[in-house]
């Protein structure tokens, strides 16, 4: 006789192991495919898994076995036109292999890829992998986000699981006492008045004041059972109150410059590099805001449509950006509660006293309150003063402060990395 | 005739799984097919590729290569590219068979048929599974590797056991014993003898590597005994009994793989036979069903359909051509077989007086129980069968300018054509003959393996990718000659030799 077993609601992710294990295994090939998809990548879907593919020489796993040569015998179904003796033109290439049968045909050249699918979580893991969030030290309340219950004492309210046995008998006791501890010391005179009158000559004894005195002791007590054991207001409960868990917040503020000098391409870079910075705050805080502020002679803060896509044109003065920024971060952000991060593109173009007015900015109100300020300067040209000015804030703040330089889309991975690379403790 | 199906619909439940089980195993016992009990377990298609990935074992310690397998199926199933194996049996008492639930209640009780009956008196009754492999202790034996490799990765870490695993299962096909039986797997005494042994071996490695540089004269290097004093073909017990730089834990890593091997070796060397016995089996179980009026003329028609694809075989200028479909020759030679005790013709005859004629049930019984595919293919296969797979022969020799047909399906042809194709079952042409020929105990410890080439066949590159993996177990040089006619012709080195530099 069989047994029929029903295994569909076993686990089914037997093999998820074996999968870590392989993934793990070919951590290099995976991140190098990975980073090549960032830099190939549209902004809209850098937040998909995505198709791995690994030439299949190297996950081989070698073993013993023939090469090409020597004299191979096989033998193949649905001849059709061959007899004894014919002669057969070796195929292209295939000298030696004779087919399938001798297991020749997997060390054969040019094999496709060993390709496969990670999913966006560890693409992500992947794509941010050694790097760290720079100074990630504020940890501060958000209030709304995830709560845990801790007990706060007793209430008088509340479901009938969490009822306070205890409390609740107790205080039903001292409500009897309260509500019978008159008519109790009625009783008790009473009781001590006919205990009086029956220790004297029965022959002497007032019977009818007795009768009297027996009746009222009954009502009393009477009265005093009628008080209930336990009544609804005894009842107290445990009081359990929600309690938000400390979470941290981080506010990014992206400042981008779209004057007349901007190009698309330009914008572009810049564009992704904030993507990437706002997906990596994203995974590294529970609540992350974005503050978008775009500028030319003056600065405004928008919405993410705008900042990406609507076009400016005009001078450049890199300073308003900055003074708006410290306007908000006073108004809505105060450091006591988010960690504040920073990320500036421009092609460097600016008015030239303007630099300095950057710098006093940066020094004086900015840099002290952010967790990190970055700035990427996007240009194959020289550097100008923006730059110059830059770098005196880069020796102030070594810590809080880096700039780079880019030049094309695929530089920015890297310098992303070089920018939030891991700091040694 | 009058018919009363078990069902008529293509709805599977679990008890009309059962019914049909208990008719499929009534006319097997009308048969005489004796099996294992049966489990069978209804899964789903993630179930079926975690089954798939690993290797049909159900379960298994953990290694990235499964992953890989796993990524693999996965990918190509989610891409439609391949449809999952209906079934998968286990060589276990009980016997194991999974059940998709994709399937439909034809398809579930072709394979009872199949599986539950056919592999199952298969394993049970085939010389090769009762002498190599121990139905009733596999599982535990499996659970027992799983649980150790786990712990050792715990203690040395993952990757020093990802690494041992490497090496072991490039050899892995070098991890059997071809001739003698080994000692049976039980997990019990497994883990019992497991610390001794650990203990035990470690000693014994150490003796032999008691080399006190003694003052020793030429000729009595000379008259060392060669060591091994035969040569070893098991090479991976080989080096778990004798590779002097191994930790205890890792010898018994070997060990592990090495029964694996060896659990796996009767199956790579009857996959024709298997097939083909759970072909028939599940053909005939089912027409007698069919017979009997048990099932409907729909459901006749859907197995048939699935029967003829599992069965097909493309010609050799097809595109859809993959080598000889053991199913395909499986399963004609048994039909073939019985066609031939029972309606045999003057030429079955002449090919087969000994079974021409004779009762089919014991005359199939027979070939299943005694028989690999090589020697099953040079006994049974007919001119009939030859002549229906239009099966040529053909010879590639490097020598030549091109490929000779030196034999077809014709009269003079059967003879060499039956024993080109039992050749290509043969493991040990399919596979290159390398054994440890010796050890340089009092040098520099190499170890030096021999290749004996079959019909000149050289060894591929990737030999000394295996070496390298050799090395790692091994612990000093190793060195592969490839042998034709006492003549070296091919030498591999790991680590790689670099001609006349002075070593250091």
């Amino acid at each position: 006789m069989s047994y029929i077993v029903d295994r569909r609601l076993n686990a089914k992710n037997k093999s998820a192991v074996n999968r870590q294990r392989f993934l793990r295994r070919y951590r290099q090939h995976i991140k190098k495919a990975v980073s090549e998809a960032v830099t190939n990548r549209s902004i809209k879907d850098i937040d998909k898994g995505e198709q791995i593919s690994i030439p299949t020489k190297d996950i081989s796993e070698p073993v013993f076995h023939h090469g090409r040569g020597g004299r191979v015998e096989n033998v193949l179904p649905g001849n059709k036109e061959f007899v004894r003796g014919d002669h057969i033109p070796r195929p292209p290439g295939g000298a030696g292999g004779g087919g399938s049968g001798s297991g020749a045909s997997d060390s054969g050249e040019g094999m496709d890829d060993f390709v496969f699918q990670i999913t966006q979580e560890e693409f992500l893991d992947f794509m941010f992998e050694d790097l760290e969030l720079p100074n990630l030290v504020k940890r501060q309340l958000v209030g709304d986000e995830d709560f845990k219950f801790r007990r706060a004492g007793i209430a008088n309210e509340g479901n009938p699981g969490q009822i306070n046995i205890v409390r609740s008998l107790r205080s039903a006791n001292a409500r009897r006492i309260a509500l019978t501890g008159k008519k109790r010391r009625q009783l008790k005179e009473i009781e001590a008045q006919i205990e009086a009158l029956e220790n004297e000559d029965p022959v002497l004894r007032n019977h009818q004041k007795l009768e009297v005195l027996m009746e009222e002791a009954a009502r009393l007590r009477a009265r005093i059972n009628r008080v209930p054991w336990l009544d609804d207001f005894d009842l107290k409960y445990n009081l359990h109150v929600k309690q938000p868990i400390p979470r941290s917040k981080a506010v990014m503020f992206c400042l981008m410059d779209v004057s007349g000098s901007m190009n698309q391409a330009t914008k572009d870079i810049a564009k992704r590099f904030f993507i990437l910075l706002y997906l990596f705050l994203q995974r590294n805080y529970e609540h992350t805001e974005v503050v978008f502020i775009r500028h030319h002679t003056s600065a405004k803060e928008v919405d993410e449509q705008e900042f990406f896509y609507s076009r400016e044109t005009g001078g450049t003065i890199v300073s308003s950006a900055l003074k708006l920024m410290k306007e908000v971060m006073q108004d809505r952000f105060p450091t006591s509660e988010w960690n504040i991060y920073g990320a500036q593109a421009s092609d460097g173009d600016n008015w030239n006293d303007d630099s300095t007015t950057c710098y006093k900015l940066l020094v004086d109100s900015i840099i002290p309150k952010v967790q990190y300020f970055s700035y990427i300067e996007i240009t194959p040209r020289n550097h100008q003063a923006l730059w110059e000015e830059y770098e005196g804030v880069r020796d102030a703040f070594p810590e809080a402060f880096a700039m780079q330089q880019i030049v094309d889309v695929s530089d920015i991975y890297p310098v992303f990395r070089e920018l939030f690379h891991k700091k040694a403790v | 005739m009058k018919r009363d199906p078990i069902s008529t619909t293509s709805e599977w439940t679990f008890e009309l799984i059962q019914e049909y089980d208990r008719h499929i195993g009534q006319i097997a016992e009308e048969y005489g097919l004796d099996t294992y009990p049966n489990q069978i377990e209804v899964i789903s298609s993630e179930q079926m590729m975690d089954a798939y990935a690993s290797v049909g074992m159900p379960l298994g310690y953990n290694h990235w290569s499964y992953g890989k397998q796993f990524l693999n199926i996965e990918g190509s199933y989610s891409r439609g590219q391949m449809g999952l194996a209906y079934e998968i049996v286990i060589n276990s008492n009980p016997s194991i068979a999974y059940l998709m639930e994709e399937n439909t209640m034809t398809m579930q009780a072709l394979v009872i048929a199949h599986a539950c009956y056919g592999h199952n008196s298969f394993f049970k009754g085939n010389y090769l599974f009762r002498t190599w492999t121990d139905a009733d202790s596999i599982i535990d034996y499996l659970l027992f590797a799983k649980n150790y490799v786990a712990k050792c990765e715990e203690r040395y870490g993952i990757d020093e056991v990802e690494a041992v695993l490497d090496s072991c299962h490039a050899l892995m096909n070098y991890g059997v014993d071809r001739y003698k039986r080994p000692y049976p797997i039980s997990a019990e005494a497994e883990k019992q003898r497991q610390k001794e042994r650990e203990e035990y071996m470690q000693k014994q490695v150490n003796d032999l590597w008691r080399t006190i540089p003694k003052a020793t004269t030429a000729d009595e290097t000379e008259s060392q005994p060669r060591f091994p004093a035969e040569p070893q073909e098991n090479l991976l017990y080989f080096i778990e009994k004798n590779a002097p730089l191994l930790e205890p834990w890792q010898r018994e890593v070997v060990r592990i793989v090495r029964k694996i091997a060896q659990y796996f070796y009767p199956q790579r060397q009857t996959q024709v036979m298997n097939e083909g016995w759970a072909c028939f089996w599940h053909y005939t179980l089912l027409n007698e069903l069919y017979d009997r009026g048990l099932v409907t003329d729909g459901f006749m028609l859907e197995f048939l359909q699935s029967h003829t694809s599992v069965v097909y075989q493309p010609p050799y200028d097809s595109p859809y051509y993959n080598g000889i479909n053991p199913y395909t020759l499986g399963f004609n030679m048994m039909m073939d077989i019985r066609r031939i005790c029972e309606h045999p013709t003057e030429e079955d005859k002449r090919w087969f007086p000994d079974i021409a004629g004779s009762d089919w049930k014991e005359t199939l019984t027979f070939a299943m129980r005694n028989f690999k595919d090589e020697s099953f293919i040079l006994q049974f296969l007919s001119p009939k069968i030859m002549r229906d797979l239009k099966l040529f022969c053909i010879a590639d020799d490097d020598r030549k300018k091109d490929i000779e047909v030196t034999a077809i399906h014709d009269e003079e042809g059967y003879q060499r054509v039956r024993e080109s194709l039992a050749g290509l079952y043969n493991l040990g042409n399919r596979e290159p003959n390398i054994q440890v020929h010796s050890v340089d105990v009092r040098g520099d410890r190499s170890l030096t393996l021999h290749h004996m080439q079959h019909s000149r066949k050289p060894m591929a590159d990737s030999s000394e990718e295996v070496l390298r993996h050799f090395h790692r177990l091994w612990g000093f040089d190793i060195h592969l000659h490839s042998i034709h006619n006492n003549e070296i012709k091919q030498s591999f080195h790991c680590p790689p030799q670099t001609p006349k530099e002075p070593a250091e």
